[in-house]
């Protein structure tokens, strides 16, 4: 390097890039379009997500539906002609199981379909819950017995899958429980107008059924069970966390256990959720002896992993009350308490139930925990109502959707996506509920 | 009598004692409102609190303590020969309460009356078979010490539940009466009230530390007995981990400590450059529109449970990245695996990272992005060379503490790593982790006497300490870098 060039002067317009700026530039369109890509990438995880649970799960919602009518004779469900209940319970759903593929045999020979397939072949293309359901209805109103009833029975899983695309031809070839002959059949009874894909609301009442009928599954027990949980949790989180709130924000002095409690809540906050399931097996049911899979076991764990989101917001709100309400409320003679509860709680009032329901949107998806409680049986018995209903055994929503992952039948990836499009409705519903009071209640001091 | 009456009468004593209260109250200041110390309501509420709180408390107490006396009395019964047979006292005692509990059924059935009840002896009768008349399934053919203890169980239970349903009572009785002689005009109602409800508050408050307590005892206490039936050595240290219920098991933590870091790893590296980039763009380029509707968009996948996204690993990613990359590349055909658990778990993390990022960098004082443009940096300069490096600190506690939220994650791994313990750096094999064997031990029916089931507390104990410091540490230096520029 010598003088001569440093010397030299350049020569440029700042109008004209040279080749540092321009590479700075670039570096700059290059940094920002990192960014850019970063916040795309995010969003279209987002879209991804929604797109696949959304095409595996809408169909759920409907399901496949075969009506034909079924001559119930006395002969066979009420041999002793009472029309007693109680008699007629003593022919199981095995007896029905013949009236009702009888039935459905003489249908299709009515409608004039041309099959090669056996009885058997036939009566398996109805759902194994049918005869079942079937026993029910007519266990609930004897004088049915004796008359010919037209009759819309679930088909099995595998036929209603071949409606929503998920059997074809060929994969009824290597698959034991469908034969491609029934697949015709099907789609000549659907033709013939005799079985029709529909709304299904059972889906969402009906109980969870065995890992033989994907058809017959349903979220009733879960989500009642989820319910029962969330009520557990508002009761109890609400007002202790409320609590705690104002006595670490209003009242508490600034010692070594007021720090203590802060710094335990902060940290109890990010303690995995799978460590307050264990807390809950070991103290609530081991130790208290309280019912394995019941819902008030689940609503105390997630009672203690809500606390400290509802404890954390509603400080927040009541930090947010300027100190001129306090001040005025003392100031006209109010105790401190009285300012409190008359002014300040009143005030932080929207804060809290915000910070409430979003810890409630969070408890109502945790699973982790709740499998170890024993939220993992199968439960077909809906629970009682409150307070008797919280000891019975229940599932759980995110539970329910686990259960089904675990089972082998395809059908059942279809179920879990419905159940999550529905634990998603909620969380949509009570999440717009946080944001709808926030706009209409929050107050800028 | 049942519980629910119980509340139900102390309750109402309560409402009778505020209405009591505050007539008296109102009484001795000659029906003028204004002589009193305090509102007339606080003279209520006061003789409602002393009729209420002392009852219920001592009922909550007596709740937990009367199980563990009636448990160690009954035990006493037991001869040492019956629990040898057994194998363990848990395992008769449980005998103990299903008989008993048996009893209760048949005699709520009409089975058996309670005379019926108490004169029962296995001589003479087949207790097995007629509890399972009305529904009760007993495991085994009941002995005679088996009988006799349930029998005094119940007893017990009995004589307990009416002793404490007499002392609640007289207790609410007791302090309505106390509450209301105290009650006159020269009483500072207001006072008493608010000290009990001060009370209630600051007890309230300790709930959070309780439940720690709780978290730590509980896995303390049951890893204390899990390391009497394991050694401990071969728990931290051992490379092999394969339960088997017949005993003989290897439980080391290792495979499973390197399968939860794995994949915790792989989520750090999708989640933290997304999510920091993100972070950037929205803190120092997006416009307000943008941000207005990215911004809640990615904090969307905050709020999605992570049942959600282990379904989508489950389903989706798991597939995707078996057949397109796992297969192609000849690494795997495993479509649960560390990769596809640790994308989704990245692809979870985001929002977390990012928003933490977000609030970092929006804390970095404009003064020193002024004097940087002021010294003719671009933007992208500004932010590589001031703003990262003085956010850096408060960066790495985010970071930290997405890798705690990282290693504690259970629905994702469970549904997306796979189940089969490996030590291996192929990241399209399956691996298992920490939270998926405490699922695994402790899902369904567990013996708790066998270290098969035990060794889930060891595992959640050693979770929670990972997690723990993880979450102390980034704490700190969130806070430490907080205080710099405040």
């Amino acid at each position: 390097m010598t003088d001569a060039t440093a010397s030299q002067p350049p020569v440029r317009s700042l109008f004209a890039e040279d080749a540092r700026t321009r590479r700075r530039n670039r570096a700059e369109a290059r940094f920002r379009a990192y960014g850019f890509a970063a916040v795309v990438i995010g969003i279209l995880a987002l879209i991804m997500l929604l797109i696949s649970i959304l095409s595996n799960g809408l169909s759920s919602f409907r399901q496949t539906y075969v009506t034909f009518p079924v001559d119930l004779a006395e002969a066979r469900l009420d041999p002793q002609g009472n029309r007693n209940p109680e008699e007629m319970a003593a022919v199981t759903t095995f007896g029905y199981l013949p009236v009702m593929a009888m039935a459905f045999i003489e249908h299709v020979e009515a409608l004039g379909i041309e099959h090669d397939l056996s009885p058997q072949e036939m009566a398996a293309m109805i759902s194994g819950e049918a005869p079942a359901q079937l026993r029910a209805m007519v266990l609930e109103n004897p004088s049915l017995v004796g008359q010919t009833v037209t009759l819309e029975m679930l088909v099995n899983g595998r036929i209603d899958g071949y409606f929503k695309g998920r059997v074809t031809m060929a994969s009824a070839e290597r698959d034991n429980n469908v034969t491609p002959g029934q697949l015709v059949l099907a789609q000549a009874l659907a033709d013939a107008g005799a079985m029709e894909t529909r709304f299904n609301w059972s889906f969402v009442t009906a109980p969870d059924a065995s890992g033989q009928r994907p058809e017959a599954a349903g979220l009733g027990v879960a989500i009642i069970g989820s319910f029962y949980m969330m009520l557990v949790v508002l009761a109890l989180a609400l007002p202790i966390g409320v609590a705690a709130s104002i006595y670490l924000e209003e009242f508490a002095p600034k010692n070594r256990l007021t720090d203590i409690i802060e710094v335990n809540i902060s940290n109890l906050a990010a303690v995995p959720s799978i460590v307050f399931g264990i807390l809950g097996l070991a103290i609530f049911i081991n130790f208290a002896g309280l019912p394995q899979s019941a819902p008030i076991v689940g609503g105390l764990v997630l009672t203690l992993m809500t606390l400290p989101t509802i404890i954390i917001a509603t400080r927040a709100s009541l930090r947010a009350v300027p100190p001129s309400i306090r001040e005025a409320a003392l100031g006209v003679g109010a105790s401190k308490m009285q300012s409190v509860f008359h002014h300040v709680l009143p005030l932080a009032a929207p804060g809290i139930l915000t910070g409430t329901i979003i810890g409630l949107a969070q408890a109502l998806g945790e699973t982790a925990p709740l499998l170890l409680i024993g939220m993992v049986a199968f439960v077909r018995e809906y629970p009682a109502a409150p307070l008797d209903g919280l000891f019975d055994p229940a599932s759980a929503l995110p539970v329910q959707v686990y259960n089904w992952t675990q089972r082998s039948d395809p059908a059942f990836v279809e179920r879990a996506s419905g159940a999550i499009i529905v634990l998603l409705v909620f969380l949509v519903f009570m999440n717009a509920l946080a944001i709808l009071l926030r706009r209409r209640f929050e107050r800028r001091w | 009598m049942p519980l629910l009456w119980i509340i139900v009468i102390v309750v109402l004593l309560g409402a009778g004692g505020f209405v009591l209260g505050r007539q008296r109250a109102i009484a001795s200041a000659g029906g003028d409102a204004r002589i009193l110390h305090s509102l007339p309501n606080y003279y209520g509420t006061n003789v409602m609190i002393l009729a209420i709180v002392p009852a219920l408390m001592v009922m909550a107490v007596w709740m937990v303590i009367q199980p563990l006396m009636i448990e160690t009395r009954v035990t006493g019964m037991i001869p040492e020969a019956a629990i040898e047979a057994a194998g363990n006292r848990g395992l008769v005692m449980s005998d103990v309460r299903r008989v008993a509990d048996g009893l209760d059924t048949a005699i709520a059935a009409g089975a058996l009356t309670a005379d019926e009840v108490r004169d029962l002896s296995t001589a003479d009768t087949d207790v097995r078979a007629r509890l399972g008349e009305v529904g009760v399934a007993l495991g085994s053919e009941v002995s005679a010490e088996v009988l006799a203890a349930a029998q005094s169980y119940r007893a017990l239970k009995r004589t307990g539940g009416l002793l404490m349903t007499g002392v609640v009572l007289v207790l609410a009785v007791l302090g309505l009466a106390y509450g209301s002689i105290r009650t006159n005009r020269e009483f500072r109602a207001r006072n008493a009230v608010e000290a009990s409800i001060l009370a209630i508050l600051m007890l309230a408050s300790t709930i959070a530390i309780l439940t720690t307590v709780g978290i730590v005892l509980s896995m303390l206490f049951e890893t204390f007995n899990f390391f009497e039936l394991y050694p401990w050595r071969e728990f931290f240290f051992g490379l092999e981990w394969r339960p088997s219920f017949e005993g003989g098991s290897d439980l080391g933590l290792i495979p499973l400590l390197w399968g939860t870091l794995y994949v915790s790893f792989i989520a750090l590296l999708v989640s933290v450059p997304i999510g920091l980039f993100a972070a950037i763009y929205m803190a120092e380029y997006a416009g307000k529109r943008m941000r207005a509707v990215a911004k809640p968009l990615i904090e969307i996948l905050a709020g999605i449970p992570t049942i959600v996204y282990g379904l989508f690993a489950l389903i989706t990613v798991g597939p995707l990245l078996r057949d397109y990359f796992a297969e192609p590349l000849g690494l795997g055909s495993s479509s649960s695996s560390v990769m596809t658990a640790g994308v989704v778990m990245g692809i979870m993390l985001i929002p977390f990272v990012s928003s933490l990022s977000d609030d970092i960098i929006n804390a970095v004082p404009q003064s020193l992005r002024d004097g940087s443009y002021g010294l003719g940096a671009t933007q992208s300069e500004t932010v590589r060379q001031v703003i990262l490096p003085a956010a850096l600190p408060g960066i790495v506690g985010a970071i930290l503490l997405a890798a705690s939220r990282a290693i504690g994650e259970t629905m994702i791994v469970v549904l997306g790593a796979g189940a089969a313990a490996a030590l291996s750096l192929n990241p399209f094999e399956a691996m298992t982790t920490v939270t998926v064997k405490i699922v695994g031990q402790l899902t369904g029916d567990t013996d708790f006497s066998s270290p098969e089931a035990l060794v889930a507390f060891a595992l959640g104990l050693t979770l929670f300490v990972i997690t723990l410091g993880l979450n102390v540490l980034a704490l700190y230096i969130v806070r430490k870098y907080r205080e710099q520029y405040e």
